[in-house]
């Protein structure tokens, strides 16, 4: 390849002018796709000019090659007639094929033959003793390139097809603005070879493609959802708050609802909210749970006390030792205050945080998955009052970037009293429940032992939803699970969650 | 939470007001309850029908739709607890008392004097299947066509929900006139029990009926099994031994009520008797709105099976003792005690200001059976106030914020692997047991998972045991991706384990993948030892790894899911030869089951024995037992 690049530039070097390339590739025994190859590097780097010859010529097809030895299909039947006639049966087989056929055509059109049914069968017969096979010396005549008349070139093409139209370029080429003998290549790139040589400084550098992106940088990529909670994670730090360990999914029905004042026929104990387990299935009541903690919940759910009334229902103890999978991390709240109020030393204040999955036994869909992460917060001391949560709620979601927010009267059965929070979209134009939030009933807090003046306040969101707002998501199983596209783990920001 | 549907109009007619959409929808906010949806009847019968119509059509549904109203229904989410609030006689005049242009009314008995009341005696063969019931009439009642279907709806309503779908509390309501007492409460052997049930035009037997009911209505079908099984059933028949109902199922033909009917004859039977006051409670509290003496009951005595006598409903207001101090300190506002009487007024709960100005005594009505303890109270008072309107503060708690080790750890391995150029996938813990088990090539001892007894979704049998079938499942959803592809986890994989009171436990895992043409076992081998490089463990054969407090080191091994020959355990030596982790070529079998025509090979790395401080110093906490 260089070497025909030089070759040409010295040919057009000595005279400054190449008329037609195609003799060019003659001259030097190439194919001309290879000239081509060349003219077109040579012609982008201005180092010359071509210009177009346009070239037309008709050739034999491949069927049409085996005519120029053996005649044309007609002249073959006419010779296969002989002086006698031949059925046509016999034709068909001294002439196979499309030869005959069309030969048979053509030769009656052209009256070399005549069909003779006076005997019955029919017989083919020569009508002219001889014939000039015309189509075989054209059909000569165009392998050798020579002229043909321009009528019967087309009916060679157009009706019988023995020939087809050949269409081709070459070029004449001259010297072109940047003409020198050999070529300067543009550096891509610079190199340690350059740099050692000094090459750099007269090296000429290729125009960089500043339209296109840069190449991604081959790392490790962290999920979206755990790159909220990470930010989740340090706001509740930063404002003192301390983490639970909610690294235990199985749970008692005692911990998940019977601590919490959740009355056994609730409908979130129901077997269509709740995956209850069948190994483990329950928790003994005599593991975990001390004799008089469990007398006094059975007490205040079945008739009160501390000033409740109680549900006035027979409480079952075996409904309270069914193991499930926990459906919210307050499940670990009792835990934590229940460990609070009896440790060595008595109650100290105490402001806890997690966020952690939760199970609910719910149909898959766009909105709702089996298992999702709640995010949970909760302060425990003497006198917290409801201004205590509001104004706590007020500090969280403003680190999220919700500023403003008002709060509805909610029912949940261990807090009261019960808020739902709502905060104001400045995009969307309308307030969006972004929480739920509470004070813990007296008939939870009493049993486990915290004194009378303590009161707990608490929230809890879901992880998925603020991400999925955050990150434009809207089909959670495109945020959660083994279906999610690896391209969306990818290809997102960083979370500013807490700036 | 339940979803109330009243007619809008109807609702501003008794509110004495028209309000906009925006304004009604503030309204239910402050008051707590939430309006969900503006439709109409046309509207949500076009919505079925649409849905209908891409299933193939309904043309019964087409003829509905065109001749449904068109009058505007408020559907209003009403909180869980507020059973009072589950008609629209109910939402208006809770209304009406918060905006206080109604005073909560005073519900009474009847006065009887001199008169015989209603009896209904409870057999003791009850007690097999349903042992209570309780009983109140309702006199003169002025039913329209609007009253009539507000009175069915609520029954349907509470049976939704506080009946737990009938198998606490059926209620039952007769036309009075067309029975006679006294009545009485017995349980027969159904085949005994003969009646001509509502809706029907010929007499069955009860068993005849169930095995009717199962084979031909889906709505009542699934109340069949609260009693199907039971040898006797519950009936209760009037003094002709006229069937009323047989509860909680169907009531008889003969004593249903219709737009005509004047005198309402209600009975609750029930499983739980403390609900079926409520139920009973609120019923008449509502529905005597339209007696000719509005909101008076009267009431019925009901003889159970010892022989004890009980006149029901009980109509009394509970008191409860409590401070304005506990309030305000609770609200954390200074609201004078009047203003607290007043606020509570609003709320339907009537208060009396004792002589020193706090001690306050309330009178808790029996619509609001939600009212369990003083806190109750006081969120009416803050309800009543505007959560809005009380005074903030930042609680004055300091505490200092402290991740959990285990998470801390958790997250400073997660960037490590990050760049260590593996993709965080993040996958769920509850997967088939197939997965867990058969398609990983490993045996299902029965003492590995823990299995759930109740999926809503099939596929969703057991916790995972470990997090390499969930890796496989990603990789097996990205086949489009350019090869390498590199993923990993940090999770939880949950194992039976005695030692623990529930019986399992989570173990935080670290699972790693690997998956291009060619296994990349030296990727994932090379991936164990830059873990155990930035966790701070050095190889067992290093120079002074045996001084270290802990060290780690790996042997070939003979885990069915990976390759043989190919594969490795990985042990602590702070875990004795129990080993903390695998790693090697998945077996062809195993990515055959997952569909994955490319060669992985995969880590799974217990990561707890790691959790430990400067001073190696095990941080681990689990929650105490």
């Amino acid at each position: 390849m260089a070497d025909l690049e030089s070759q040409l530039l010295q040919a057009l070097n000595e005279k400054e002018c190449i008329a037609d390339s195609g003799d060019f590739a003659k001259s030097q025994g190439v194919d001309h796709m290879a000239v081509v190859g060349v003219i077109r590097s040579l012609q982008a780097s201005e180092m010359i000019v071509a210009e177009d010859i346009d070239h037309f010529r008709y050739a034999l097809t491949e069927e049409s090659q085996t005519y120029l030895t053996a005649g044309s299909p007609e002249a073959q039947v006419f010779a296969a007639v002989g002086a006698d006639g031949i059925s046509l049966a016999e034709l068909k087989v001294k002439v196979p094929g499309e030869a005959g056929d069309v030969g048979f055509k053509q030769a009656m059109q052209q009256k070399w033959l005549a069909l003779d049914k006076s005997a019955g069968e029919p017989r083919v017969v020569r009508k002219v003793d001889s014939i000039v096979d015309s189509t075989q010396a054209l059909l000569a005549d165009i392998a050798a390139g020579k002229e043909v008349p321009k009528a019967d070139a087309e009916n060679l093409a157009k009706k019988r097809k023995l020939i087809k139209p050949e269409q081709w370029k070459t070029y004449k080429l001259s010297k072109g603005p940047k003409f020198a003998l050999e070529r300067k290549k543009p550096a891509t790139d610079l190199t340690f070879d350059m740099l050692a040589k000094g090459t750099w400084r007269t090296q000429e550098f290729k125009d960089y493609n500043f339209n296109a992106l840069g190449v991604l940088p081959a790392g490790g990529h962290l999920h979206p959802l755990l790159k909220v909670r990470t930010q989740f994670r340090k706001i509740f730090t930063q404002m003192g708050f301390e983490e639970m360990p909610t690294n235990q999914y199985v749970e008692s029905s005692f911990w998940n609802f019977d601590a919490l004042f959740q009355p056994q026929q609730h409908p979130a104990r129901d077997a269509h909210d709740t995956f209850f387990l069948t190994k483990p299935a329950a928790t003994p009541s005599d593991r975990g749970v001390p004799a008089d903690y469990l007398q006094r919940v059975q007490s205040v759910h079945e008739v009160g006390g501390y000033g409740s009334a109680g549900y006035g229902y027979s409480w079952k103890l075996a409904e309270a030792e069914k193991n499930l999978l926990r459906t919210h991390t307050t499940a670990v709240s009792s835990r934590m205050l229940y460990r609070l109020a009896n440790q060595p030393g008595g109650f100290k204040p105490a402001k806890y945080f997690s966020i952690d999955r939760v199970f609910r036994n719910e149909a898959v869909d766009r909105t709702h998955l089996a298992e999702f992460h709640q995010v949970e917060g909760l302060v425990c001391d003497r006198g917290l009052t409801l201004g205590d949560l509001i104004g706590v709620l007020q500090q969280f979601f403003s680190r999220l970037g919700l500023k403003k927010l008002r709060f509805k009267p909610a029912f949940n059965p261990y807090t009261e009293p019960s808020m739902e929070i709502f905060s104001y979209s400045e995009q969307l134009g309308k307030w969006m429940e972004v929480g739920n939030s509470g004070m813990f009933r007296p008939e939870m807090l009493r049993p486990m032992g915290l004194p009378e003046d303590v009161n707990v306040i608490a929230w809890g969101l879901s992880l998925e939803r603020p991400t999925m707002i955050l990150y434009g998501i809207d089909n959670i199983r495109d945020l959660f699970g083994h279906k999610v596209s690896l391209s969306m783990v990818r290809r997102n920001p960083i979370c500013r969650l807490g700036l | 939470m339940p979803t109330v549907g009243v007619n809008r109009d109807k609702l501003f007619e008794k509110l004495g007001k028209v309000y906009t959409d925006e304004e009604f929808d503030h309204l239910c906010f402050e008051y707590g309850i939430e309006l969900d949806d503006v439709t109409s009847e046309k509207e949500m019968l076009r919505k079925e029908l649409a849905s209908a119509m891409a299933k193939g059509g309904d043309n019964k549904l087409a003829a509905e739709a065109a001749a449904a109203s068109e009058e505007v229904i408020y559907k209003i989410d009403i909180p869980a607890n507020r059973y009072d609030m589950l008609c629209v006689e109910g939402i208006a005049r809770a209304l009406n008392i918060f905006r206080g242009t109604q005073a909560a009314p005073e519900y009474r008995l009847a006065d009887m004097s001199g008169k015989p009341l209603q009896q209904m005696t409870v057999k003791p063969e009850t007690s097999l299947v349903r042992p209570f019931v309780v009983c109140a009439v309702l006199r003169g009642v002025a039913f329209d066509a609007a009253r009539y279907n507000s009175f069915i709806d609520l029954q349907d309503k509470l049976h939704q929900n506080l009946c737990r779908q009938r198998t606490l509390v059926a209620i039952g309501t007769h036309d009075l006139a067309k029975i006679q007492g006294p009545f009485t409460y017995e349980a027969l052997p159904p085949e005994d029990i003969r009646f001509v049930p509502l809706k029907q035009t010929r007499e069955f037997n009860a068993k005849e009926l169930m095995q009717y009911y199962l084979d031909n209505d889906q709505k009542l079908k699934k109340f069949v099994p609260i009693i199907h099984s039971s040898v006797v059933y519950p009936v209760i028949y009037d003094a002709n031994r006229t069937v009323l109902s047989l509860p909680p199922i169907i009531n008889g033909q003969h004593s249903a009520i219709s737009l005509e009917t004047k005198d309402v004859f209600i009975e609750c039977t029930a499983t739980d008797l403390t609900k079926a006051k409520v139920v009973l409670n609120t019923v008449v509290t509502m529905f005597s709105e339209y007696c000719s003496r509005p909101f008076e009951v009267e009431p019925v005595e009901v003889t159970d099976a010892f022989g004890n006598k009980t006149v029901y409903p009980d109509l009394s207001c509970r008191r409860l003792d409590l401070t304005t101090t506990y309030v305000n300190s609770l609200l954390g506002v200074s609201l004078p005690g009047p203003d607290i009487a007043t606020l509570l007024n609003k709320m339907q709960v009537s208060a009396t200001l004792g002589p020193d100005g706090t001690a306050l005594s309330v009178s808790v009505p029996p619509t609001r059976s939600d009212i369990l303890h003083a806190c109750d109270v006081a969120e009416d008072v803050a309800i009543a106030h505007g959560y809005n309107n009380i005074a903030t503060r930042i609680p004055p708690t300091a505490t200092q914020g402290r991740e959990l080790p285990l998470n801390q750890v958790t997250e400073l391995l997660r960037s490590e692997l990050a760049m260590a150029g593996f993709t965080e996938v993040l996958t769920w813990a509850l997967v088939s047991r197939a997965e867990n088990f058969d398609q990983l090539r490993r045996p299902d001892d029965g003492a590995t998972a823990v299995e759930i007894g109740n999926p809503a979704t099939a596929e969703f049998e057991v916790c995972r045991s470990s997090l390499l079938s969930s890796a496989l499942k990603t990789l097996g959803a990205n086949k489009e991706n350019a090869l390498p592809i590199k993923l990993f986890e940090v999770s939880d994989a949950i194992l039976l384990d005695s030692a623990v009171a529930v019986g399992a436990r989570n173990e935080r895992r670290l699972v790693a993948v690997y998956c291009a043409k060619e296994s990349g076992f030296e990727v994932v081998h090379g991936l164990l030892n830059r873990v155990m490089e930035v966790l701070g463990v050095p190889y067992r054969d290093e120079p002074g790894a045996s001084s270290a407090p802990v060290s780690y080191h790996w042997a070939p091994a003979a885990d069915p899911a990976l390759f043989p020959g190919r594969q490795a355990a990985v042990f602590a030596s702070t875990c004795g030869d129990k080993p903390v982790g695998v790693f090697g070529i998945v077996h062809p079998e195993v990515l055959t089951a997952f569909e994955l025509p490319y060669p992985v090979s995969a880590l799974e790395l217990n990561i707890e024995p790691f959790v430990f401080d400067q001073f190696y110093q095990s941080k681990l906490e689990p929650l105490s037992n």
